[in-house]
Formats: C-alpha cells, sequence, structure tokens
C-alpha cells in the first residue's frame, strides 16, 4: 500500500505548466526502469524539500525537481520518453 | 476574494474574483500561493467547484495542522488577496460532448471536481447519464448536500463513520460488492472520474477493475494529507 501523503501528477501540473509552458498532465511518460507508460497525472508524487516523481508501477524514481535561490534543477534521468501533443 | 459558503464547519467554499482569468474546464484545479510577511511560501493545490462559465469557486477542507487549508476556512475574509495560478490539468477533466456514461466516485472533499462536472453537465442541459458514489465519514460531513438533492444525477451515498438514526444507505468503505450494485455495467463502457485520497482511490480504481473496466477508462486524481 502506497504512503497515504502521496500525491499524483495532477499537484505538479502547476509548476510543470509554469516550468514548460505545457500542460504536462495528459503527457505520456515511460518510466527508465520498467518501462511502464503512464499519463503524468498518474504518476506518484512526494513533495518534501523537493519534489519526487516515481513510477506507480515500479516505485524507482523517475523526476526529482529542486528549487531554490531562484534557480530550479530537474533531473528526468528516471524517464526514459516524454510525449507532447 | 468575493464571498464565502460554509458547507460544513470543516469546509468552505471561496468565491473568488480573479482578473484576467481563463474560463477553466470541468474537473480542474489551480494552485493557491500564500507568502507572509517574512517571504515564506506555502503553495497548494486546490479542486475548481464551479462549473465552467460561472464565478470562480474553489471548496476547501480544513486539515487542523495544515499550513494554508486552516486560514482559508478560518480566516480569509472578503477583498483579501493571494495569488492564484492555473486553471491547470488536460487530464482530469469532463468533456460534456463525450458521449458515454459517466461514474463518479469521491471520497470526502474529493467531491468537488465532481460537483464541477455535475453543474457542468446541468448548465449545458446535456442528457449524458452521470451517477455519483459519495463516501462521507458522517451526514453532516456531505458537501453540496442539498444542492446534490436537485442537480439532475444520481448520487448513492456511502457513510463510514457514523450514520443517522433510520439510515438506509451504505455504512461502509466503498468496496468491490458497493461498486457492482451501484456502479455502472462494464458493458457500458463508462468514462469514470475517482477523487479522494490515495487510499480511497487506490480500492476504488481496483474495485471497478475487478468488475471489468478497463484502465483507461478510469481518470483519478489523488490529495494527499497535506493542507
Amino acid at each position: 500500500m502506497r504512503d497515504p501523503r502521496t500525491l499524483d501528477g495532477n499537484a505538479i501540473g502547476g509548476l510543470m505548466l509554469e516550468l514548460f509552458g505545457v500542460d504536462l498532465t495528459p503527457a505520456p511518460t515511460t518510466c527508465g526502469s520498467c518501462g511502464a507508460r503512464e499519463e503524468m497525472a498518474r504518476l506518484d508524487v512526494y513533495r518534501g524539500a523537493g519534489i519526487v516523481v516515481r513510477c506507480r508501477h515500479c516505485e524507482d524514481v523517475m523526476i526529482r525537481i529542486v528549487q531554490g535561490g531562484g534557480r530550479t534543477w530537474i533531473d528526468l534521468s528516471g524517464t526514459s520518453t516524454l510525449e507532447l501533443g | 476574494m468575493a464571498g464565502a459558503v460554509q458547507e460544513t464547519p470543516r469546509v468552505r467554499t471561496l468565491l473568488l474574483d480573479a482578473p484576467g482569468w481563463a474560463d477553466h474546464r470541468a474537473g480542474q484545479h489551480l494552485d493557491v500561493r500564500l507568502t507572509a510577511e517574512d517571504g515564506y511560501q506555502a503553495e497548494r493545490s486546490y479542486s475548481i467547484a464551479s462549473a465552467p462559465g460561472e464565478e470562480l469557486a474553489i471548496t476547501i477542507e480544513r486539515l487542523d495542522d495544515g499550513e494554508v487549508s486552516p486560514y482559508l476556512v478560518d480566516e480569509a475574509a472578503d477583498g483579501d488577496q493571494f495569488e492564484v495560478r492555473g486553471p491547470i490539468g488536460g487530464y482530469f477533466v469532463w468533456d460534456a460532448s463525450d458521449p458515454r456514461p459517466i461514474l463518479l466516485v469521491g471520497g470526502g472533499s474529493g467531491v468537488v471536481p465532481l460537483r464541477s462536472m455535475a453543474r457542468h453537465r446541468e448548465r449545458v442541459g446535456s442528457g449524458t447519464p452521470m451517477k455519483l458514489l459519495y463516501s462521507s465519514r458522517t451526514w453532516d460531513d456531505v458537501i453540496y448536500r442539498d444542492e446534490l438533492e436537485t442537480i439532475g444525477i444520481d448520487v448513492v451515498y456511502t457513510l463510514t463513520r457514523e450514520q443517522p438514526p433510520g439510515w438506509t444507505g451504505y455504512a461502509r468503505r466503498i468496496d468491490r460488492e458497493l461498486l457492482e450494485e451501484t456502479a455502472w455495467p462494464a458493458e457500458q463502457k463508462p468514462r469514470v472520474f475517482v477523487c479522494g485520497s490515495t487510499r480511497f482511490v487506490d480500492a476504488a480504481a481496483d474495485g471497478l477493475l475487478e468488475l471489468g473496466y478497463e484502465p483507461g477508462w478510469i481518470r483519478t486524481e489523488r490529495f494527499g494529507a497535506t493542507g
């Protein structure tokens, strides 16, 4: 069972819209570990000092976002594809 | 902020006057950002409660240890200003031109975006069959109770913690059997929107899959215990 504090990708829709200028909640993503393909809205999101997005199937980290000092650092190394449009 | 409606002791709807706001789609949310005098910022997402074309409204449940919801539910007053960002989200939205029957499944304040969908259906005069399964702790926790009587869709309640005297409805968490008795049959290939806590959404979605629903029919929005 997942941590009850888990959010989903809907919760970072606003941040992604601000960073990328497009709505990513319906965007299909592919997990770099297990290859599962899911819309961003369906991924698991944990908010702490930063944001961690995990695959809802294998639970590996797909995206990490840290903001501070007017800068945003995004690690997408756990995501193999992100489909737009 | 341009008005408020106390929905339950813990839940309030805020009417917002947001100049330049683009109209939203039913099911979308917005982000509220509060900034303290020392510059500390807190941001939370809230579902939009109003239908597209109506005055913008959000409905908020107070989480007692939250940073944002206690202010919005208990303190914010007409004329107060705060930043909003949105409308957000193209995943958890219902398009009234979709002909499929709609099943809405809400837990607690997860009913908020579903209410926007039901109001939207009513405003556009849609004949799309729509049904709401709504799980609350008690009858007094039911949000939009009067409105749901007259909004023109079937509403099935389950009260998980306490029931009023003479209650004949469901009195347990949503499970497979409850879904089997109330949800549209899978043969109708319904579109489903489920919103609530992570645990609630997982249970409802898993139950529907067991009934033969396909994953692609089900759209979910999960919220955590930070407010």
